[in-house]
């Protein structure tokens, strides 16, 4: 328990979390460890999980027919795996893959969302760390959609 | 060293009836003469060969987008102001050859042609010309690199200045600070005096070569009456210019004005023609293009006078930087009011009104640069 | 109209006293710039589909072509015409004067077509350097995208050649695809180094790129240097380095520690065509290599 409350507490995520809000967090979490190659999520699957990768890397990717597996984002250490949890229907909208041996930490969606509506004040805090990390997300990918590469015209 | 010269220049009268000693003294010297003449209903600068070339008794009216000429009875031979194109076309000029390789059996080898400087005199260039040459200079001379072919020029032209009798309504030189008074840059410099029956030149010397050409001719000293008549032409001149504009911090203002709601109010009338840039004493922008011969054993490069207004002046691959007719625009009028300051330490623009008489549309940069301060944030 | 004064006849002496004498620039003219000087190509390797690398020798047989990372010659392609491509070979060592370019116009497409023994007219070194000797003492971040490592290649180099003179050193990579990775044995003896790290990651991937995916600044974020004590250079698109700078100067970075070398159309590469102005600078004589801080207002705006 104690190595969880300072692997979370010194996470850049819940940075300025109250004790008592990172002890519900910790609450939740367990230790997981990903084969190369082993998936993480499926696509539609029920997100009853996130993660915070310590070690590896795990791909965002998707199946298309005539292409195959196209990754669209890379998830290396220090960096959270999965928001579909935090929003109805909590299904992951895409396949996730350890690329290598990966070491998470894995944490329940299902108790951290009862402990959330139980605590609307803890909810909150999680919830304004969230949007500010799928912002950081949105604007990187709006990057790529740039295509700052791209063809000439 | 201005001293020196203020103080060994003499002011000599020199009648009309002898200008053709002056012309004959510096065709003497080995010099062609470009000067004022009347062609095709304008001012063009042209050889001449005596007096009689020059245009007697025309007048021009210049407002933004038209110029007319009109022959009356006087006898002033300078009774016009700056001419369609400028002195830029004998120095800067608009096309030559700068580099040439020829295939050989050593291989290619590639040269510079020797520059063509045949020994030219101007006779007639205005005070905001002046200006305007002496900004080129800088520009093409006095850089970490310079223009050879400008250079060689350059050095085989003498300058006979010609202080302004009258302004043209286009015409700004006082608020920009480069007439209508010469004040330096010329070999000799005239005021043409035409008072009841007389008619006369006053004519002031600027370097050794002016001290040497004038030592050759009928000059009597003036007298003070003569100095205060000569001192009235311009001065009539200077009172009748009526456009200005105001410098006052306007490179900073120009440079903070990025986006200042006028440009696109320009923008709506501006046909990015590039007529200004061609007549602008000024604009120095130019390009090159490669080519070969049909055999393939030649190939050269030719230097070619071009414009910020051309929409691919601005491409790299991918798209020109700058598309919109608001952009080339504010290129224009900002390189030269602004940042021309911050290259070059002068201003760009000399005052002369050539392009807002040669516009097709009119637009008057003095206008534009008021409406940009008055339009520009607190 | 008799005929024009036989300039033959001009007394020389006149010519000495003309009011414009005196600001001739005395002694040596400034340095004749438009004459080519001939090079023969040495080897053309295809790097990428679209990009490939030239090594060049002097025709006249001189040894070395010295030059400052980060500077640029305008090479010219007999009939074709000119372009200004930057230097990408070692400046430690300029045996052979390498650049790297994509084939994208008439130029360079013939430029992509030449052969070993043909030959290339070179004008330069122009323009300015990047800061090699002010980064010394200095942990350094190089951050590239696409053709970008191309003109960062000669500052790496330097450094590599004095490595024990700088603090960390990363180079971050982004390319649209793993296809798209230039010098990619290079990168990967560089990866192979204790010294230095070398992160590269591509816009979109394939199957079998096991590297990471996403923009070049998303590497930012976690690259080891201390922003108290780090110079940066970028080069790539306009649109990665203003993205780039924001990263950077999100970790701490002074504005006038993070360079870029800006582009724009060049004719002459002198200063004399006009063509290259960025607002009041010119690319090819106060750039290409500029810090932040010195561009920071035209690189915000449109059109400029």
């Amino acid at each position: 328990m104690d190595k969880f409350e300072q692997i979370i507490g010194e996470h850049p995520l819940f940075t300025g979390m109250d004790e008592k809000y990172l002890h519900l967090i910790v609450g939740c979490c367990s230790n997981v460890v990903f084969k190369p190659g082993e998936f993480v999520a499926h696509e539609g699957d029920k997100a009853d999980n996130f993660y915070l990768v310590r070690h590896g890397k795990v791909t965002v990717e998707t199946f298309a027919p005539g292409r195959g597996a196209v990754t669209i984002d890379t998830v290396v250490e220090g960096e959270v795996m999965g928001w579909s949890w935090m929003v109805a229907p909590y299904e992951a909208h895409f396949d996730a893959r350890a690329l290598e041996l990966t070491r998470a930490v894995k944490l329940d969606a299902a108790c951290l969302r009862k402990k959330m509506e139980d605590d609307p004040a803890f909810g909150f805090e999680v919830m304004k760390r969230f949007v500010g990390l799928i912002l950081r997300r949105l604007h990187y990918t709006r990057l790529q959609l740039l295509d700052w590469y791209g063809n000439d015209k | 060293m201005a001293q020196e010269r203020a103080m060994a220049a003499q002011f000599g009268t020199l009648q009309r009836e002898h200008l053709d000693d002056l012309i004959g003294t510096v065709r003497n010297l080995g010099f062609r003469i470009i000067a004022p003449t009347l062609h095709d209903d304008a001012i063009c600068l042209e050889e001449i060969a005596s007096s009689s070339d020059l245009p007697c008794g025309v007048h021009d009216k210049q407002t933004p987008g038209a110029y007319r000429l009109k022959k009356s009875r006087d006898k002033a031979l300078f009774g016009y102001n700056v001419s369609p194109h400028s002195w830029k076309n004998f120095l800067h000029i608009p096309a030559e050859e700068i580099a040439v390789a020829e295939k050989g059996k050593n291989g290619l080898a590639m040269n510079a042609p020797v520059p063509v400087a045949p020994p030219t005199a101007f006779l007639g260039v205005r005070s905001c010309e002046l200006a305007a040459m002496a900004t080129q200079d800088t520009i093409l001379m006095h850089g970490p690199y310079a223009d050879a072919n400008y250079i060689a020029r350059r050095k085989a032209t003498l300058v006979i200045a010609v202080n302004c009798g009258q302004a043209a309504e286009n015409c700004f030189c006082v608020s920009m600070k480069t007439g209508p008074k010469v004040e330096a840059g010329y070999d000799l410099a005239l005021t043409e005096v035409l008072s009841g029956d007389k008619h006369y030149f006053l004519v002031e010397t600027g370097s050794d070569a002016g001290r040497r050409i004038a030592g050759k001719l009928p000059l009597k000293t003036a007298t003070k009456e003569e100095l205060a008549e000569a001192g009235a032409v311009w001065a009539k001149a200077a009172s009748q210019v009526t456009k200005t504009v105001n410098t006052d911090g306007l490179p900073e203002l120009l440079a903070a004005a990025t986006e200042n709601p006028h440009w696109d109010e320009v923008a709506a009338r501006c046909l990015t023609c590039g007529a200004c840039t061609m007549a602008c004493p000024t604009c120095f922008c130019m390009t090159t293009e490669d080519s070969a011969s049909l055999d393939g054993n030649r190939a050269n490069r030719v230097r070619r006078l071009d414009s910020c207004f051309s929409i691919d002046f601005s491409y790299i691959h991918g798209g020109s930087i700058r598309q919109s007719v608001k952009s080339r625009y504010r290129q224009w009028l900002t390189h030269k009011l602004s940042s021309w300051v911050e290259q070059f330490g002068t201003f760009g623009c000399c005052g002369c009104g050539r392009c807002i008489t040669w516009c097709p549309v009119g637009i008057d940069i003095t206008a534009e640069a008021a409406a940009i301060r008055a339009k520009a944030s607190r | 109209m008799t005929s024009s004064p036989n300039p033959a006849l001009t007394d020389p002496r006149i010519l000495q006293e003309l009011a414009v004498a005196a600001s001739i620039p005395q002694g040596e003219a400034a340095a004749p710039s438009m004459s080519p000087l001939p090079f023969r190509v040495h080897t053309s390797r295809q790097e990428t589909h679209d990009t490939f690398t030239l090594e060049l020798s002097p025709a006249s047989g001189a040894e070395k072509y010295p030059f400052k990372a980060g500077q640029f010659n305008m090479l010219y392609i007999y009939g074709v015409g000119e372009v200004p491509i930057s230097i990408s070979g070692d400046p430690v060592f300029p045996a052979m004067l390498i650049h790297t370019t994509r084939a994208v116009g008439a130029v360079t497409k013939a430029m992509k077509k030449l052969k070993k023994g043909d030959v290339v007219g070179v004008r330069g070194p122009f323009g300015t350097a990047w800061p090699v000797e002010r980064a010394l003492g200095n942990d350094v971040v190089l951050v590239a995208g696409g053709i970008g490592l191309a003109p960062l290649r000669p500052a790496l180099y330097s450094i590599l050649a004095n490595r024990e003179e700088y603090g960390s050193v990363a180079v971050l990579y982004g390319t649209r695809t793993k296809e798209d990775i230039l010098f990619r044995r290079e990168l990967e003896q560089w990866r192979s180094r204790l010294d230095l790290e070398v992160h590269a990651t591509v816009d979109r991937a394939t199957g079998s790129w096991r590297g990471n995916v996403g923009v070049v600044t998303t590497l930012i974020p976690k690259a080891p240097f201390d922003p108290h004590n780090t110079i940066a250079m970028v080069c790539g698109p306009e649109i990665m380095m203003r993205f780039t700078v924001i990263e950077l100067m999100k970790r701490g970075l002074e504005e006038s520690d993070i360079y870029v070398s800006m582009e724009r159309n060049m004719k002459c590469g002198v200063g004399l065509c006009g063509h290259c102005q960025l607002g009041p600078t010119f690319i090819c004589k106060n750039g290409p290599v500029y810090t932040y801080k010195e561009i920071k207002d035209l690189f915000r705006k449109r059109e400029i």
